[in-house]
């Protein structure tokens, strides 16, 4: 089955209020020209799962999230992520901080199929306290001991980014981390993949092992090609992040003033072909 | 000047955490943790693993500053998901940094504040909990003061004692080794596990530690001095480890 499709047409089935998962890690391999397709949708009051970068923070800046369930969002070179700092700071949007491993947790519970998965992560402290819905679980063998019952985290849509695609669906990672993009897939009922390239299925084993053929075509229902697609997160070995454009990013972000200008130049575009213009036209310079 | 730095000292202190651990991954944050980690494997640890803070396991120590193998042997592949394996089954012993540590050693670098609206949102809950509940965790802070070392912390994202102790069997790979300050290091060998100052960084003086620290330290009658680097240590951190001193931007003294 080919399973092509656009942007546009994934984000036009989405609805207010759904539970999102974005795949890749803070400023890593994430599929941000989904994101900066939904920037374009009327949508709102969305629930974000995510290991966060700037998804989360242009997300929140464009009013568009009710919660964010994460462990971290962050830019990775640089630490904290100015607009989640804004929107957490001035109370704008509903969080549910987790334990890195308990995401995964939750992810894993969902694509399997179960109501949980049982941990220590969390246990003693306040990730409990400020999550009241989070229970605990007693083992009902002889060790009785008491662990953490993550709950299965649903998502109504996944997005991921990979380097390499078949039209099918078959997807393969060539940089260094998988990350969970694959636990995303299965948590979720609709799942979405955008690529760096579309290449027939036997090309796919020229690139890398079959180690890197990390998502199968089960566990995708749109297929998107979209090169530098990730940016202005990294993409190894097709490109690295954009530093000079994150920092851009980040100032600007911090700034109300410098953030209108900013948004208009980037984001305030009609396609991501658009996005992708701005981006060349600015050639890597500050400013 | 002594002929160390209080940098230097720390990175050694840093360093002492690690003896003893044997075959498990040593995960460091912050430049003088990073240092330490690496002193200990050179110096008395060889068998500690480390990544290049991607997804690889390397062969040999890296430098943190001046010139780094362009093309190092990687000996294994550790992703994040092999991360979060490897640190629930125990085998790791992490130095994070903290924003707020208290008496027991609970820790916070998620937020400052109120958690519904904080003052300032930081780290989030990142590794912290699941950390802290499975292997040996320490912590270094660059800069002591006592809006770090608080009464009570703002947010609970490490584990500390008094907390542990509540847990039963679920915290029995519970085990803040240490916590080492520009000023001192510290522990928590005492019957209820509050934090102990376990040494004086040489040319620290005690009122400078307890005026800085936000709660009452044990303090033993006779409080050591933490060792002085070794001319050995000092040549692997100042020629192999560190050249450009990076260690210097993060402790100045």
């Amino acid at each position: 089955m080919d399973k092509r499709t656009t942007t546009a047409a994934v984000v036009a089935e989405l609805r207010d209020g759904m539970t999102l998962g974005i795949g890749g890690w803070g400023s890593r391999r994430k599929p941000m020209a989904l994101v900066r397709e939904i920037l374009r949708s009327p949508l709102r009051d969305l629930t974000l799962v995510s290991y966060g970068g700037p998804d989360v923070g242009l997300l929140c800046a464009a009013g568009k999230l009710k919660k964010v369930v994460y462990g971290f969002v962050s830019l990775d070179s640089i630490p904290l992520e100015p607009h989640f700092r804004h929107a957490r700071q001035t109370g704008g949007v509903e969080v549910v901080e987790l334990d890195e491993g308990m995401l995964q947790w939750g992810l894993y519970a969902a694509g399997l199929r179960l109501p949980f998965l049982p941990t220590r992560a969390g246990l003693g402290t306040d990730v409990l306290e400020h999550n009241p819905f989070l229970k605990r679980v007693k083992s009902p063998y002889e060790d009785g001991e008491e662990l953490v019952a993550m709950p299965a985290l649903e998502l109504d849509a996944a997005f991921i980014h990979m380097n390499r695609a078949d039209v099918r669906g078959n997807g393969q990672f060539l940089g260094p981390d998988p990350y969970f993009d694959d636990l995303y897939c299965m948590a979720a009922k609709r799942r979405f993949m955008t690529c760096e390239k579309i290449v027939e299925t036997p090309d796919l084993l020229k690139a890398g092992s079959t180690h890197t053929l990390l998502i199968h075509r089960a566990l995708v229902d749109g297929v998107i090609e979209t090169p530098n697609g990730a940016h202005f997160t990294e993409c190894p070995p097709d490109y690295g992040r954009d530093e000079s454009f994150q920092r851009e990013y980040a100032v600007n972000a911090r700034d109300p003033e410098g953030w209108a200008p900013f948004s208009k130049r980037y984001l305030e575009l009609d396609s991501e072909a658009a996005y992708q213009e701005a981006v060349k036209a600015h050639g890597g310079k500050i400013g | 000047m002594s002929e160390f730095t209080r940098a230097e000292a720390c990175a050694v202190a840093v360093a002492e955490v690690f003896r003893g651990d044997g075959e498990i991954m040593a995960s460091s944050f912050g430049t003088v943790p990073a240092i330490g980690a690496r002193l200990a494997k050179l110096s008395f640890e060889p068998d500690l693993m480390m990544t290049d803070g991607i997804a690889h396991l390397l062969a040999d120590v890296q430098p943190v500053s001046g010139d780094t193998d362009p093309d190092p042997v990687i000996e294994g592949w550790m992703p994040f998901r092999r991360v979060f394996d490897t640190l629930w089954s125990g085998r790791r012993h992490v130095v994070m940094m903290a924003s707020q540590i208290d008496r027991y050693g609970n820790h916070n670098f998620a937020c400052i504040g109120d958690y519904a609206k904080p003052k300032a949102q930081l780290l989030g809950m990142r590794g912290a909990p699941g950390n802290t509940i499975s292997h040996p965790t320490s912590y270094w802070v660059p800069s002591h003061g006592p809006k770090v070392f608080v009464e009570k912390v703002d947010v609970v994202s490490g584990v500390g004692y008094d907390r542990a102790a509540k847990l039963g069997a679920s915290a029995r790979f519970h085990e803040i080794r240490r916590v080492i300050s520009n000023l001192g290091v510290f522990d928590f060998a005492t019957p209820d596990h509050r934090m102990r100052l376990a040494s004086l960084h040489p040319g620290v003086g005690l009122d400078e530690v307890v005026s800085n620290t936000g709660f009452e330290l044990v303090i033993d009658a006779d409080v050591p001095e933490t060792p002085a680097p070794t001319q050995e240590q000092l040549r692997l951190i100042r020629e192999v480890l560190d050249p450009q001193s990076l260690r210097d931007k993060e402790v100045k003294v």
